[in-house]
């Protein structure tokens, strides 16, 4: 017997954590440069 | 290759190469996406969850994708010593460890309604759970050697350990044939494709975008490894200068 499951339901929560999970990553890895190449700045100044 | 080694040069190329992989990645993923989800039709047999295929599929081959960089680069290390490879290296592994998770986090997605379970301990399964704690074990070595080497790359024992690691790749590809599995085999091979194109196409273009990202993400974390050896070895001419 085959289970009434919504497959939306299964498409939209593999959409959200894919698409999620990598504008997260996008997100810190551009947060991480961004603050490292402050404290290069800094320390030129020193 | 040696001709990129120089990091100057490479931050000069790293400075236009990231927001074009990132911008154009972003965009061509979005489009992708949007083109599975909602111009693809739903598949005979799997209905709709066929569209997470369009997730699942990229970011299986970035996950396996990551720890061949990892590997080539270690292997770069370790014979030619080339200075931005180790770096290379300890950049790709946490968007491969990304990848490899959003890989077995959509795969149970499917799973769960096509064949019943969330979850089988079959060889493709289980082997591509192995190579995500395969790259926690990379990022916590490189971490904890990367000062036995030029300060910024992974290290020689990381470098050994990405090599000796990639041996789980040919297993992941042929796990599917070689044993029982409740994943199916490659539709995808050198030349060939069972997929329809209705299908074929908004998968090569999915992947192409999120290779993009995986590119313009490995590149903002080399970049960002690089202006903290530049910035450590600054403060530590300052302190020899004082003392």
């Amino acid at each position: 017997m085959r289970e009434a499951l919504d497959e939306w339901a299964f498409v939209t929560a593999a959409y959200v954590v894919g698409v999620g999970g990598t504008a997260l990553m996008i997100a810190w890895s551009w947060l991480a440069m961004r603050r490292a190449e402050k404290r290069r700045e800094r320390s030129r100044e020193l | 290759m040696h001709g990129f080694a120089n990091p100057a040069r490479f931050l000069r190329i790293a400075g236009w190469l990231t927001p074009l992989c990132l911008l154009g990645g972003v965009g061509i993923a979005a489009a992708a996406l949007a083109w599975g989800l909602f111009a693809a039709p739903p598949d005979r047999l799997m209905g709709d969850t066929v569209r997470i295929l369009f997730i699942h599929v990229p970011a299986a081959w970035l996950g396996m994708a990551g720890w061949m960089t990892i590997a080539i680069a270690g292997l770069a290390e370790l014979v030619w010593r080339h200075p931005l490879a180790g770096i290379a290296a300890r950049a790709a592994a946490v968007p491969g460890a990304v990848f490899t998770a959003l890989c077995l986090v959509t795969g149970s997605l499917w799973g769960r309604p096509a064949w019943g379970t969330w979850w089988v301990w079959d060889g493709r399964l289980t082997s591509m759970l192995i190579l995500l704690f395969l790259y926690f074990g990379y990022i916590a070595l490189a971490d904890a050697t990367r000062r036995d080497g030029d300060g910024g790359g992974s290290g020689r024992v990381a470098a050994i350990f990405g090599l000796v690691g990639a041996i789980n790749i040919p297993i992941i590809n042929r796990s599917v044939v070689w044993w029982n599995s409740l994943h199916q085999p490659a539709s995808i091979t050198l030349g060939k494709s069972t997929i329809d194109m209705a299908f074929l196409w908004p998968l090569l273009a999915a992947t192409i975008g999120f290779s993009l990202i995986f590119g313009g993400v490995v590149l903002m974390r080399m970049r960002a490894i690089l202006a903290d050896i530049q910035a450590e070895a600054r403060l530590r001419r300052k302190a020899m200068v004082d003392a």
